[in-house]
Parts: C-alpha cells; sequence; structure tokens
C-alpha cells in the first residue's frame, strides 16, 4: 500500500502513539465511573477519542489521493538544534546545572552565550557583530528585567558574587 | 436616571488629578511589560501588584485596571509584530496580524486593534453600567452542563480557526486537551503524567507552549529555508494608517467583535479568550468581499474582530467579579486578591456599600481604553521601525525574550528546558501541517471542561442525558452540531479550501 500524503500519515501515527501513551497513562490511575469520575476517567475517554482520530487520519492518507503526496520534506537540523541548543545553552548558564558540578553563571554570561549559539543558527556569522547584539541584549535586559522589574535573576557567576 | 447619576459619581472620583496619574502611569507600565514577549497581563499585574500596596484603595485599583488594560494591548502588538501571543487571547490576533505585518500592513494592523479595543471598551463600560446587576442573573441559570457544553461549542468554533485539514484540527484540540490534564487533579490530589518530576504536578505552563510552539517553531521554520524563500517581512511599509477601504471592513467586523465580546465576557470562566476565538469564527463564516485578502493571510477583519471581543470581554468580565464575587480569570483573581488586601470584600455588597469605588473603578476602565488610544497610535510608528531589524539580529533577540520570560514566570530552570521541548514539537507541527492554535485553546480549556463535566455528572448521578435535557445546554451543543456540520459539509468543505488556495 502506498502513502498518499506523508505528512497525514505521519501526524496521525503521532496522535495514535500520544491517544495511546495518554490512555495506558490514565488506567493507571483510578477510573471511577459516570457519576464519581476517577482522576483517569477524562484522560483515558480523551486518549482512546485522540487513538481513533489519529488511526481515521493515517486511513485517509493511505486512500485520499493528493496532487503531490504532501512529503515531510526535509529536516532542518541546523537551525533545529542550533535554536534548541541556545535555549538549553541559557538555562545551563543561568541556573547551573550541579550534577555535573557547573555553578551558576548569571544572566549575563548566559545571554552572551545564546546569542552566539543562536546566531549560527542563521546563514551568515559575523563575530564582531554578534557581540555587539549580545552586549547590546545584555545591557537592555539588565535594564529592563533586574534595574526596573526587579526580576530575581542571578545576574553575575555565583563565584564572583559569591 | 440611575446610570447617568452612577456614572457621574464614577468620573467624579476617577477625574481628580492624582487617580488620572495613577491610570496614566497604569497604562504606561502595562503596555511596556505587556509588550515583551512572553509576559501576559497574570504576570505583569502579578509584578506590579506590590507597588500598588501603598496606595488608597480606589487608587490602587484603577492603576491595576490601567495595568490590565495596557498589557493586554502590549500583548496584541508583539502577536502583531513578532507572531508571539504573550497571552491566551492574543493567540488569534497572531493569526491575520502576523500576516499584515508581513505584508508591510502592520501599521494599520495596529491601528485596528488600537481603535477596535477602543470602541468596544467604551461600549463595554456603558454595558457594565447600566447592566450590571441585571446580567448577573443570566450567570446563575449556567450550571456546569450548560458551561460543558459551551465549552464544546467554543472547541468546535476553533476548528474553523485551522486552515488544513478539519480531522487534523479536531485531534490538536484533542491533544490539547490532554496536555492540559497534566498536573495535579484538584479533585482527588493525584498527579497526573507528572513523571514524579515535581514542577509537573503544578502543570505545563501557557506561556512555556505558547512560547516553545509558536516562537521557537516559527523561527526554526524561518531560518530553514532560503534567504529568497524567507517569509519574514516585506521590506516596504504601506502606510501606518488603515485606508478608508480598511475602515469599512473594520467597522461591521468591530461592531460584531463588540456584540459578541460583551456578552461572552459576563461568563465567567475565560469569557474574553472564548469571545476572541468566537468573534473571529464569525468574521470567517461571512463571505468576502470582492478583492479582499481571505483569512489567514492578513485579513484586517481578522484583527479587529478578535481585538474587539476580547476587550469588551476584558470588560463585561468584571460583571462577574464586582457583584458576585467570582473571579472569571486569573487576571480577575489577581484583582480579588488586591481587594482583599485594602480589606474590600468582592461581592454584591460592593455596588451599594461601596458605590464610590465600584463606579470610579467603571469610569477609570473608560479613561485607561482613552489614554491607550492616545497612548498608542503616535507609538505605531515606532513599533513598525522595528520591523525593518534585519531577522538575523532579530531571531536570537527574540529566542532570548522567550526563554527570559519563561524563567521569570516561575524563576525556575525547568521552564527553560520545557520550551526547548516545545520548541522541537512546534516545529513537528509545522513540517506535519499540524496548526498549533486549536491546540492552545484545548490546552486552556481542558482542565475547566473536566471540571464541569464531572460536577454536572456528579449532579445527574452520572446520567449523560442532563446534557440535553437542559433547555440552554441542549441548544449550544446542537449549535456545535450544526457547526460541524455545515463545515463538514463537501460544498462548503471545497469552498473552505478554496479560500486557502495561495494565490
Amino acid at each position: 500500500m502506498k502513502i498518499k500524503s506523508q505528512r497525514d500519515f505521519f501526524s496521525g501515527l503521532m496522535f495514535m502513539a500520544v491517544g495511546i501513551a495518554f490512555a495506558w497513562g490514565a488506567t493507571s490511575y483510578s477510573i471511577g465511573e459516570g457519576a464519581r469520575m476517577g482522576p483517569g476517567y477524562f484522560p483515558l475517554v480523551l486518549g482512546i477519542l485522540l487513538t481513533g482520530l489519529g488511526g481515521f487520519i493515517v486511513f485517509e492518507a493511505l486512500v485520499v489521493e493528493t496532487e503531490d503526496g504532501e512529503p515531510v520534506g526535509k529536516w532542518a537540523w541546523k537551525p533545529l538544534s542550533f535554536i534548541i541548543g541556545a535555549n538549553l545553552l541559557f538555562g545551563v548558564l543561568l541556573g547551573g546545572l550541579p550534577s555535573i558540578g557547573l555553578p551558576p553563571m548569571g544572566m549575563i554570561v548566559a545571554i552572551y552565550g545564546l546569542t552566539f549559539v543562536a546566531s549560527l543558527a542563521g546563514d551568515e556569522f559575523n563575530l564582531k557583530e554578534n557581540l555587539i547584539l549580545a552586549t547590546i541584549l545584555a545591557a537592555g535586559s539588565y535594564v529592563a528585567f533586574v534595574v526596573l522589574l526587579k526580576l530575581q535573576f542571578p545576574v553575575w557567576p555565583t563565584f564572583i558574587t559569591g | 436616571m440611575d446610570l447617568v447619576a452612577n456614572l457621574m459619581t464614577g468620573f467624579g472620583v476617577a477625574f481628580t488629578p492624582i487617580n488620572l496619574l495613577y491610570c496614566f502611569i497604569g497604562c504606561v507600565l502595562g503596555t511596556l511589560i505587556g509588550v515583551l514577549p512572553g509576559i501576559g497581563p497574570v504576570a505583569t499585574i502579578a509584578m506590579l501588584l506590590p507597588a500598588t500596596y501603598a496606595l488608597p484603595p480606589v487608587s490602587a485599583l484603577i492603576m491595576l485596571a490601567g495595568i490590565y488594560y495596557g498589557a493586554q494591548y502590549g500583548g496584541s502588538t508583539t502577536a502583531i509584530l513578532v507572531n508571539l501571543p504573550g497571552e491566551s487571547s492574543s493567540v488569534v490576533t497572531v493569526i491575520d496580524g502576523y500576516q499584515m505585518a508581513r505584508q508591510g500592513r502592520a501599521g494599520p494592523a495596529l491601528a485596528a486593534a488600537g481603535l477596535g479595543s477602543f470602541f468596544a471598551g467604551c461600549v463595554g463600560t456603558l454595558i457594565l453600567a447600566a447592566f450590571a446587576g441585571p446580567l448577573t442573573e443570566v450567570a446563575f441559570k449556567f450550571g456546569s452542563a450548560e458551561y460543558f457544553s459551551l465549552m464544546v461549542l467554543g472547541l468546535i468554533g476553533a476548528v474553523v480557526l485551522a486552515s488544513g485539514s478539519l480531522i487534523k484540527a479536531i485531534a490538536m484540540i484533542v491533544l490539547g486537551l490532554l496536555l492540559g490534564l497534566v498536573g495535579t487533579d484538584v479533585n482527588s490530589g493525584v498527579a497526573r503524567f507528572s513523571f514524579d518530576i515535581p514542577e509537573l504536578t503544578d502543570g505545563i505552563g501557557f506561556v512555556v507552549i505558547a512560547m516553545g510552539v509558536f516562537g521557537y517553531g516559527e523561527i526554526i521554520s524561518n531560518l530553514s529555508q532560503s534567504e529568497e524563500h524567507r517569509e519574514v517581512f516585506t521590506g516596504k511599509v504601506k502606510g501606518l494608517f488603515p485606508t478608508k477601504d480598511d475602515f469599512k471592513r473594520m467597522l461591521p467586523a468591530v461592531l460584531r467583535g463588540t456584540a459578541l465580546g460583551s456578552a461572552l465576557g459576563i461568563l465567567p470562566g475565560g469569557g474574553a479568550l472564548l469571545a476572541a476565538f468566537a468573534a473571529y469564527t464569525v468574521e470567517k463564516k461571512t463571505s468576502l468581499a470582492p478583492g479582499e485578502v481571505p483569512f489567514g493571510k492578513g485579513n484586517i477583519r481578522g484583527v479587529a474582530a478578535p481585538e474587539s471581543a476580547n476587550n469588551a470581554g476584558a470588560q463585561t468580565s468584571f460583571i462577574p467579579l464586582l457583584t458576585l464575587g467570582i473571579p472569571p480569570n486569573a487576571v480577575m483573581a489577581l484583582m480579588v486578591g488586591a481587594m482583599t488586601i485594602h480589606n474590600i470584600q468582592p461581592g454584591p455588597q460592593v455596588m451599594t456599600s461601596n458605590p464610590q469605588l465600584f463606579w470610579g473603578l467603571i469610569a477609570s476602565m473608560w479613561l485607561g481604553n482613552l489614554m491607550l488610544v492616545i497612548l498608542n497610535l503616535p507609538l505605531i510608528g515606532m513599533w513598525i521601525k522595528l520591523l525593518t531589524v534585519p531577522y538575523r539580529w532579530l531571531f536570537p533577540a527574540i529566542v532570548l525574550f522567550c526563554a527570559i520570560g519563561v524563567y521569570s514566570t516561575n524563576n525556575n530552570t525547568f521552564d527553560v528546558w520545557m520550551v526547548g521541548l516545545f520548541g522541537f514539537i512546534g516545529y513537528l507541527f509545522i513540517k506535519l501541517g499540524c496548526e498549533p492554535a486549536p491546540l492552545l485553546l484545548g490546552f486552556i480549556l481542558g482542565p475547566m471542561m473536566e471540571e464541569h463535566l464531572r460536577r454536572a455528572l456528579l449532579l445527574s448521578r452520572g446520567d449523560w442525558s442532563v446534557l440535553v435535557t437542559r433547555p440552554l445546554s441542549a441548544s449550544l451543543l446542537a449549535a456545535a452540531l450544526a457547526l460541524v456540520v455545515i463545515v463538514a459539509l463537501p460544498s462548503i468543505k471545497a469552498k473552505r479550501e478554496e479560500a486557502f488556495v495561495e494565490d
């Protein structure tokens, strides 16, 4: 059997997988009955519903003709990994990672790290421009979030502030 | 005339220089903070609440109301300019607003949002003043069965928001509902689907999903296209203000949005949000004038209607708060907190025991709206300038603001990991042609729906027919069913697809 719409086929599979996972997870909580629903009742019903919908989407993807097969297309690994990576690096630098003994480096360092890694996701990379941008963002964020809004951010690395 | 006398009392209170000043400060602060992506009215009010402790009660509430409107308007600005809904009710604005910005029409979009909101705010204030009493009686008629049915209708309505396949949109709603259930179950205290992660017992944050799916997903998808094909913004900015044509199209949309918003805002449970979705649904159902841009491609009505609706809804959502003492949403819950700090017990007695405060607050809402227009129309030019910043500088900044916004909601790096995960999921959705807007609505309504369904069935002793034997509930469900049939009918389906064919 040929897949007529790749996008629908895979999204259907995704919905089915998530639906089954939620329904299966729901059975570990008490289900109860209509009048006294337990915490598992609503997720179980929704999980089954989602699985059904996913199954229907997969079926449709195998049967209904489309013009170009609606391919999923190539994954943009470069922007994907750099954007998500920049985000994760920000979290690690800001809050530290006790499991590997990395102390919190604070907001300023985290902003430089994020800007640097995020910029690698683009087509062109210019170190000087990047440093200027990071400096502007760091200064702006410091003024807006720390000075004006008084948000509780670790600003500097803990080994400097103590 | 009671109404006039009451409003006079109100304006007498609000028009003192000191209260005008607080209202203005509130609007300015609210707008400035609301413009930051990921920080919506709830976060803004929560942050600025301590600043109002020292003020007299009336001034404190007036300033908070100003912050609320400012933040709401600021949220729309980011929604239109950078495709980031800072709060749930601007999710709809994103759809057409961002498309307008891409086509160089950010100015008219912002003006439409501002003017529509102002008009809706005026009407909402009048309704609030005139009908606060009688309208609460309608809210009393709504039992759990009715709420559940209303939400079903709202969710089905959200399906038409998606421009692609109907069944995928429904699946996205269900997925959203399920995501909304993650966290502690209010009835039994059981932490569901939390994998023993303490942070997950509070549920997944709205901001986390919105930033990840809309913000990161969009950026990754944009960057994956080569420079020429990148649909970011056209360099040309066509006019700052709406043209005569735009006004002609906006006007009926604003009127419809205002009417819907005022009606739905009274209902506790996310009135402003449902209003925005409903208004967009209605606009999409009306026929397009010849030469008009289709919805989802930058139609000005798609900005004007939901923006008016959510502002009218925001206004009338004060009714259940001020008359019943029931906060209809998180912002109002914070307002209750602020009132109790100042020793005011919200509820029906406020109107009689504290008329100065009640009417003063209502008058200051109108003033807040006026100030927002005055404040924001000249600022449009400045916001537009923001769009001329090259994309290679803009996207790291957006990533940064998302990360900071997400971190600041709970001061916890766990949310930063979660937004990364949802960024990946958002990109996956784009790749698979699944639209995220219905998911977000499902996510917000999920816990409420479950709660009302449980309550309705508990009262009926497990008899499901309660949903159709109560007339109000039955008619809401019938409307939902009719909507499905209309959308699913082949002839209309063909038309629906036609409307979304790329030019």
